[in-house]
């Protein structure tokens, strides 16, 4: 399967143009972010203030990197379990954000979100982090670096390989897979 | 009864270090060669594409020496103490938190223990504490595993307090049901341990110690090893595939451990593993 190029932020049309199934490899800005830093990203909203970077268009990758070896731009980065991040999602979507790159499960709420404000939800491969990290090419800590793998960070990637699960359209890859391979016995 | 060995926990220490950095670093053979089968008989391409990622990921891992996944997990260590063995030099479970702080350290693996779980949750920022098991065993050796365990997988695991009157099926179906409500969280094919009979906390830790066992191994008591064909198969007939996406390989095996329980009771217990089964043993 061909993987469809795409590039960071996303726009509206990209988005809509993105089917569950479809594999892609992403180019540009991902922001890193995991359990405690959406807790604070949500708490700023939420008080009015700015976050730490700019939502339009932006996709973040639920990932909290191993320590990167001298030389190295980062450690092991694979995706962590999405499903965490569902009470904070929706919110970050209604201001802007267009992708979330992860593993697992989301709920009905951040699926009705996606298609409401035209959003997207990428599956990497989890537990391939050493693979996964060879397609980061930039890595700054951005924001509450006391937090160290949680920290937030603006990762630049190169044909970042991730896969199109929910799409703004009600598609469900995890649904229609495992619809299609369900057997009895 | 043999002579006395003296066993300087030093030893432990480089040890667990070492055990913390390697069993990060290098995927063991078993699972290795189970990822490869496994796109031999996926019927799923996307299935055949991730499970070739996975192989790739560990051939990159163990060149590069640097960790299979992000998440190296909380130490889990099971120490099989000789009753011939005197532990001189120091504490032996400060020992261990050492190499372990030693290891997360030197080895640029994640730190991912956090303090005061219902509040603070402050990061430790040295993978300490470890969790220690530890028994007495005839011998003059002390053996340490380590298993490095990932949250994804261990979020998934599932206890229940069945009825007696509940039987086999019983216990099947909710192995069954913990697999198919996990999905795609765990980062299938996944490891299954599941523990059946003893007690509240013991039939948990009969279903982590199941998942020591080699990816392909058959259990020597035959009952046993047909319960868990059966509960493979059912499980891979989910369609849940490679980290959910659809296909075959939902789980790269099954393992059972059991032990008498109470007349009153049938505890059982599911300890999903992702296909990161990161576990390695030394003897000293």
């Amino acid at each position: 399967m061909a993987a469809k190029k795409i590039t960071t932020p996303l726009t509206d049309d990209v988005v809509r143009s993105l089917r569950a199934g479809d594999a892609v490899e992403i180019t540009g800005a991902l922001y890193q972010a995991r359990d405690a830093a959406h807790k604070r990203l949500v708490a700023l909203i939420e008080a009015g203030e700015e976050v730490p970077f700019d939502l339009q268009g932006a996709v973040v990758y639920y990932m909290g990197p191993s320590p990167a070896k001298p030389g190295n731009v980062i450690g092991s980065a694979g995706p962590t379990t999405s499903g965490r991040m569902d009470a904070y999602a929706p919110l970050l979507m209604r201001h802007g954000l267009k992708g979330m790159i992860g593993k697992g499960l989301r709920t009905a709420e951040v699926k009705q979100a996606m298609r409401d404000e035209v959003a997207v939800y990428f599956a990497a491969t989890g537990g391939a982090g050493a693979l996964l990290a060879r397609r980061i090419v930039g890595n700054e800590v951005i924001a509450y670096p006391e937090l160290g793998a949680e920290a937030v960070a603006r990762l630049e990637v190169v044909d970042f390989p991730a896969i199109v699960v929910n799409d703004c359209h009600g598609g469900d890859l995890y649904e229609e897979g495992r619809g299609a391979y369900a057997r009895d016995v | 009864m043999g002579a006395i060995r003296e066993v300087d926990v030093a030893e432990v220490t480089a040890a667990v270090k070492d055990l913390c950095i390697t069993t990060n670093y290098d995927l063991p053979a078993d699972v290795y060669d189970a990822l490869k089968a496994a796109q031999e008989t996926e019927e799923s391409p996307v299935g055949r594409e991730v499970l070739a990622q996975l192989v790739e990921n560990a051939d990159i891992a163990a060149a590069d020496r640097v960790p299979i996944c992000q998440d190296t997990g909380f130490a889990v260590i099971f120490a099989e103490v000789g009753q011939d063995v005197h532990l001189t030099g120091g504490d032996f479970e400060a020992a261990i938190h050492e190499g372990v702080r030693r290891g997360y350290g030197d080895g640029y693996l994640r730190k991912s223990v956090a303090e005061e779980p219902a509040h603070a949750r402050r990061n430790t920022t040295d993978n300490t504490p470890a969790i220690i098991h530890t028994s007495i065993v005839p011998g003059d050796k002390v053996t340490l595993t380590l298993m490095a365990k990932g949250g994804g997988a261990e979020n998934m695991s599932s206890l229940s307090m069945l009825k007696p009157s509940q039987g086999w099926a019983g216990i099947a179906d909710a192995v069954v049901d913990t697999v198919s409500r996990a999905g795609s969280n765990p980062c299938p094919p996944v490891i299954i341990g599941v523990g059946i009979g003893g007690t509240i906390e013991m039939v948990t830790l009969l279903a982590k110690k199941a998942l020591l066992r080699d990816v392909g191994s058959t259990h020597p008591d035959p009952r046993i090893a047909a319960m868990e064909d059966e509960l493979l198969e059912r499980v891979n007939a989910l369609g849940i595939g490679p980290q959910g996406l659809g296909g075959r390989t939902t789980a790269l095996d099954v393992f059972i451990e059991e032990m008498p329980c109470h007349i009153a009771s049938m505890p059982m217990a599911v300890n999903v593993q992702c296909h990161a089964q990161r576990h390695k043993t030394v003897t000293l």
